[in-house]
């Protein structure tokens, strides 16, 4: 977390590699993902992103379908067949608690659910292709109080079997969920460690007044 | 206050009287060429080719103009759009990194856009002189989709941008390979516009009399293959049009009424046609 500007989302973009879009940009050093790095790679930069999940500060469904937004990530790893196809899209469907509201018109456009089911939606389609880290960049931002909670409340139980990299700028829902924090300012990363410790005992100043309000 | 308020009025009324103008104007083509061209409208005028005498207002119709224009247009409209689609989607998914290279290619083709229509009536004569081409149905194809290729690349490519990035890097996200975006994505947001920018070449390609003039030639009879020359539309107005004789210059009319009517049927196809495909599309 950390203040807008402070470089949250490019440091989230250097993850799954979206910085290589943009030319201006220049990433060193290294990433490493357990013992990969991920950068200084030349290994397929589909695999590499498909191992992360993104989910955007806004929805951006597919212009199809709500059963083939789910099932694109499946398809484009070519897995086809009809009757798995709809075992899993309802599998992770019901993953985001999303089956109930729409399993009676699955073949409506993606584009007729209210935003807050686009979000989760969007949860979905991204666990469909299996990735092993779900990256958030302010996934509620958008969202009304319900809808943010139903995600947070996803994101609680996801974090057991998903390593889940979310960017806030909410300091009461980096307290609610996170297990491990970074604080970061003009693009630095001033300080992190386990939530707890982070919040109870801060040992940057800076930190100390982020954490009162004094800046954000 | 009052200055505000006078601005708002002066505002008012310019919009109106702009629109009023337009519209008036419009409607008095219409109503002129209806007005000269029904009266003599018949079902041989759609359904015969130019008989014996036709040129001196004797019987037959202007079939041969019809089919020979259908011909050229659709030809013209499916060789712009297969090579159209491709180039807009990868300027705007492949080449995203190039952005100079991008604003490069979309300055020549506005350029290209402004090059009156006569320029590449030429250009298709010399390239169907050097290869020993008479004026034919296929000269006539080619000619016209060298014309309307760069409007169809800009209508596709202005609908294309309008595309959020964060579309994008949602389905780079999933880990799609460009050529997956740009055909399962992008074409699917974007096919009300790909059909509008169809249906404006498709306008652009029949209505234009001065690329097929050099290259289709003129001929009574219904072309039965690439090699022959062809009779289109806009020339059988202009040729009739410039005739002394009262009946063939009604007929031009009546040529410009069924030229209307295409361009007219078509654009309702289109509209109907996009309206089925625009329910996935999301708006942002």
């Amino acid at each position: 977390m950390g203040p807008s500007g402070c470089g949250k989302t490019t440091l989230m973009r250097c993850m799954n590699r979206l910085t290589d879009l943009n030319t201006q940009t220049k990433v060193t050093g290294n990433i490493f993902i357990g013992d990969r790095d991920i950068l200084n790679t030349h290994d397929d930069i589909n695999e590499i992103r498909k191992m992360m999940g993104l989910l955007a500060q806004r929805p951006y469904p597919l212009p199809m379908n709500i059963f083939n937004n789910v099932a694109y990530g499946l398809r484009i790893s070519g897995r086809k067949k009809k009757r798995f196809l709809e075992k899993r899209v309802e599998h992770y469907l019901r993953q985001v608690n999303l089956w109930e509201e729409v399993k009676d018109r699955l073949r409506d456009p993606a584009a007729a659910l209210s935003i807050g089911q686009q979000q989760r939606l969007c949860l979905a389609r991204g666990l469909a292709v299996d990735p092993r880290i779900i990256l958030a960049d302010e996934p509620t931002s958008a969202l009304d109080p319900i809808s943010s909670q139903l995600i947070e409340e996803k994101f609680a139980e996801l974090k057991t079997s998903y390593t889940i990299v979310m960017v806030t700028h909410i300091l009461r829902q980096a307290r609610r969920i996170a297990d491990h924090v970074v604080f970061m300012y003009m693009g630095e990363v001033i300080e992190q460690g386990p939530a707890e410790e982070f919040f109870q005992n801060p040992q940057m100043e800076m930190t100390k007044s982020y954490l009162k309000g004094l800046f954000y | 206050m009052n200055r505000r308020k006078a601005e708002e009025l002066f505002f008012r009324v310019l919009m109106f009287l702009s629109t009023t103008i337009i519209l008036l104007v419009l409607c008095h083509i219409i109503y002129s060429i209806l007005a000269a061209g029904l009266p003599h409208l018949n079902w041989d005028m759609v359904s015969k080719v130019p008989e014996g005498g036709y040129y001196f207002g004797k019987g037959g119709g202007i079939l041969n103009a019809i089919v020979g224009s259908l011909y050229v247009a659709v030809g013209a409209t499916s060789l712009a759009f297969a090579i159209g689609l491709p180039l807009a989607l990868f300027m705007n998914i492949h080449l995203t990194k190039w952005k100079k290279l991008v604003n490069g290619i979309r300055f020549l083709m506005d350029l290209l856009c402004g090059i009156p229509s006569i320029v590449y009536g030429a250009f298709g004569f010399t390239l169907m002189i050097f290869f020993g081409l008479r004026t034919s149905l296929l000269a006539g194809i080619i000619t016209v989709t060298v014309f309307i290729v760069p409007i169809m690349i800009r209508a596709i490519d202005e609908v294309l941008m309008t595309i959020p990035r964060g579309l994008f890097e949602s389905a780079l996200s999933l880990g799609s390979t460009k050529s997956e975006i740009s055909y399962r994505v992008f074409f699917k947001q974007s096919i009300a516009g790909i059909i509008t920018a169809m249906l404006l070449s498709f306008g652009r390609a029949i209505g234009d009399a001065a690329s097929v003039l050099l290259t289709t030639g003129y001929t009574d009879y219904i072309p039965t293959s690439l090699n022959q020359p062809t009779a289109t539309l806009p020339l059988a107005i202009f040729f009739q049009l410039s005739s002394p004789i009262l009946e063939v210059r009604q007929r031009a009319y009546a040529s410009a009424v069924i030229l209307i009517a295409i361009i007219l049927f078509i654009s309702l196809l289109a509209r109907i046609l996009t309206y089925s495909y625009k329910k996935n599309k999301i708006n942002y």
